[in-house]
């Protein structure tokens, strides 16, 4: 089975070579297509998941692509259990919203090319999931790249969702152009791209500490970037200007999971390099704290869930920094699925009311039973609240930090969960209880399409159990299966769940006494820490910092080359044109009047011999006898005298 | 009679008829000026013959020759001048210039 595990991301990219060759045209057909493919590449992914439970040990598989004699670049695919969980996971969760975007795509005039775009995107995120060898990854982590950028700015129309689309791969192209530096050095210092030896020569020692260290670093430069850590999160917010169901797939459960993918797949270099570990750690706990405070204050729905799947994929990198390989890949599976799960009741809610502002939303869960319930079952599960998902990874993630010795970051973390569990019962509350907002709006929602809310319920389902595989009193749970060098067994540390479980309780119950029994004014609270309000509703300005330092001076530059060009190598190009002109003008004259005339003066001088001698031709035969005997006559004389 | 009255006399009947070539201007003229020089010629061949090889008749034969080819050459001749009669209407040599430039 393992060697036809190509197949895996090869069947979305027939579906999307087919959709764009031959079904764009037909929209069930090419719907039904790129479905097909991906339960197709689900069925499979199942089947390598199952083989690998069976044989843990890591398997590589390789297949010539460019072929000389001094340099091999073969494409590399690197089965290992993170990998199967990863194909099953990324299969399942775009098979489940593919589905769900039957119904919120049904009648957009670009439905084809949605599903084109989502099969590209399908077979990139795979590829890049099965890459064996660093290069391998680098290209399909680029295609996903791409994918995203084509579907953030899918209804190019709205300015806005261009421009976000722009962003987005400006943003992220910086920390790609890191990821290639790092992988120039590590080439160079491995002489290698492929995973597998590259681990074995850190392992080794083979190769230099500071060289590990800097390609490390340069190369998570691309997880920051794809998986919108701090400083190059803001693109993350904005992408929600794509579909939803695109919110839910790329922008939360998958695409900007590549970056905590890459960074456990770095894992070696990061247990090597205790200084990379520090930056990845601080990295993702500033950026989870960060982002659950923004998140605290927006009023788009989506926002919110863009904040905290940016703060969620902190916690993923801070597990991974501090060395909990398990932890971080056992979050990011369960956030998977429940954060899917909330963008798809986003979507649901979207769909129903045809706005993003929670201002104007409430009550919505009398007339929408399936999405309010759901989309509770995720907020307590990413809430942490025993015995979701959530609570698992994340307590997993605590145990890590805790057994670590790294208390600043564990107190950072609980803050982060805090929070988390207010911003997402505010959302809840504010969405589904209460009276409406706006009456208008309220009457016209209903409850969505079965092709929606079934893949909800599924997820619902999915938010519930999946973290099950990893209960820490289970023998052989989730952490003998996906571990770093040795199985990892966190003894259960109630301590740690009952403080979180606290933690979260005492963020939903904040949350109940502002949103929804009303016993705290949130506008009060608004006014009391106005300044701290004010510094989160903006975002921490990091987009006015951007445009200031970045946006602004790269412009003011543009101009001054633009002027630059314009004034002197335009000024240069143009006046080497005249001369040219010039030239070739003296030029002209030189050929009309010497060339030309040698030419035709030599033919006129010719001709003019010509005329005067051809008047000895008179045609008299009289003539001809007589100059015939005066030639004689010389002749003889000649020979005579 | 030396071989010199012999070649005296085919000189006077050359020159003639070169004369009657140079200035005719009845192409018939023309022609029988031509056999004129023909004849002068074949004189020569016969004299020298006679004088330097009296024992063969290389001349005689040469000469034979020579009035088998200006029969012939009269005979092309005439026809020509026939045609040129026919499109010229007249057979004045000096009004047949189509050979002009």
């Amino acid at each position: 089975m393992l060697p036809y595990s190509w197949l895996i991301p090869a069947l979305p990219l027939l579906s999307f070579v087919l959709i764009v060759f031959f079904l764009i045209r037909s929209n069930k057909a090419s719907s039904y297509t790129s479905i097909a493919a991906i339960l197709g590449s689900l069925a499979l992914s199942v089947a390598v998941l199952a083989e690998v439970l069976g044989n843990p040990q890591p398997q590589e598989f390789a297949i010539n692509w460019i072929f000389m004699e001094s340099f091999k670049l073969p494409m590399v695919m690197y089965i290992d259990p993170l990998t199967a969980v990863m194909v099953v996971m990324v299969s399942l969760v775009a098979s489940l919203i593919q589905i769900y975007s039957l119904g919120y795509m049904h009648g957009d005039p670009r439905f084809a090319r949605y599903y084109a775009y989502m099969s590209l995107f399908a077979f990139s995120m795979l590829g890049l999931v099965v890459a064996g060898s660093f290069f391998t990854m680098f290209i399909f982590w680029e295609l996903v790249g791409l994918t995203s950028y084509l579907l953030i700015g899918f209804w190019f129309e709205k300015k806005i969702a261009s421009d976000a689309g722009k962003k987005a791969f400006i943003t992220t192209k910086i920390g790609d152009f890191g990821f290639l530096i790092g992988l120039l050095v590590m080439f160079f210092a491995a002489g290698t791209l492929n995973m597998a030896e590259i681990f074995d020569k850190v392992h080794h020692h083979e190769i230099a500490l500071g060289t590990i260290t800097a390609a490390g670093l340069l190369m998570f430069c691309g997880a920051i970037g794809k998986s919108a850590q701090f400083p190059l999160h803001v693109w993350l917010p904005d992408a929600m200007e794509g579909p939803t169901p695109v919110s839910a797939l790329i922008h939360a459960a998958t695409m900007v999971a590549a970056g905590v993918y890459l960074t456990a797949r770095l894992m070696p270099l990061v247990i090597t390099s205790h200084t990379m570990a520090m930056v990845v750690a601080i990295i993702g706990a500033f950026t989870a704290l960060m982002a659950a405070s923004i998140g605290l204050v927006q009023n788009d729905i989506k926002r919110v869930l863009a904040y905290s799947t940016i703060s969620q994929l902190g916690y993923m990198i801070l597990a991974l920094g501090m060395g909990g390989y398990t932890a971080g890949t056992f979050h990011l599976m369960t956030h998977a699925c429940f954060k899917a799960l909330l963008f798809l009741g986003a979507g649901s809610v979207i769909h129903a009311v045809h706005t993003n502002d929670i201002q104007e939303m409430g009550g919505l869960g009398r007339k929408m039973k399936t999405t309010a319930a759901t989309f509770f079952i995720a907020s307590f599960s990413i809430a942490g609240i025993f015995p979701l998902s959530g609570f698992w990874s994340k307590d997993e993630i605590f145990a890590v930090a805790w057994e670590g010795g790294h208390y600043i970051l564990l107190v950072v973390a609980v803050l982060a969960a805090f929070m988390t569990a207010f911003y997402m019962f505010r959302l809840c509350f504010m969405v589904f209880t209460g009276k409406p907002r706006d009456q208008e709006k309220y009457d016209h929602a209903r409850e969505s399409p079965k092709n929606m809310t079934i893949p909800l319920v599924i997820l619902a389902f999915l938010s519930i159990t999946v973290g099950w595989v990893g209960i820490p009193w289970l023998k052989h749970g989730y952490g003998s299966f996906v571990f770093f060098e040795h199985p990892h067994h966190v003894a259960p540390n109630y301590i740690l769940m009952v403080i979180s479980t606290i933690v979260a309780l005492s963020g939903i119950y904040l949350a109940y006494l502002m949103y929804y029994k009303g016993s705290i004014s949130p506008v009060k609270m608004a006014e009391r820490f106005k300044r701290i309000y004010r510094v989160l509703f903006n975002k921490y300005y990091f987009d006015e910092l951007y445009m200031a330092t970045i946006i602004e001076p790269t412009y003011r530059l543009t101009e001054k080359l633009y002027k630059f060009d314009l004034g002197v190598i335009d000024w240069l190009v143009n006046f080497f044109g005249d001369f040219t002109v010039f030239l070739s003008w003296i030029q002209e004259r030189f050929d009309t009047y010497v060339v030309d005339g040698a030419v035709n003066g030599l033919g006129y001088t010719i001709r003019a011999f010509g005329g005067g001698l051809r008047r000895i031709q008179t045609g008299q035969l009289q003539n001809y006898a007589f100059v015939i005997f005066l030639g004689l006559v010389v002749f003889i004389l000649l020979r005579f005298l | 009679m030396t071989l010199y009255h012999y070649l005296i006399l085919s000189a006077i009947l050359f020159v003639i008829g070169m004369y009657g070539l140079l200035t005719r201007r009845n192409a018939v003229g023309v022609l029988m000026s031509i056999e004129l020089m023909f004849n002068a010629a074949n004189i020569n061949f016969v004299a020298f013959s006679k004088f330097i090889t009296p024992n063969e008749f290389i001349g005689q034969i040469f000469s034979i020759f020579v009035i088998t080819i200006a029969a012939a050459e009269a005979a092309v001749g005439l026809a020509i001048v026939l045609l040129i009669y026919r499109n010229y209407k007249g057979i004045e040599v000096d009004n047949i210039n189509f050979m002009k430039w």
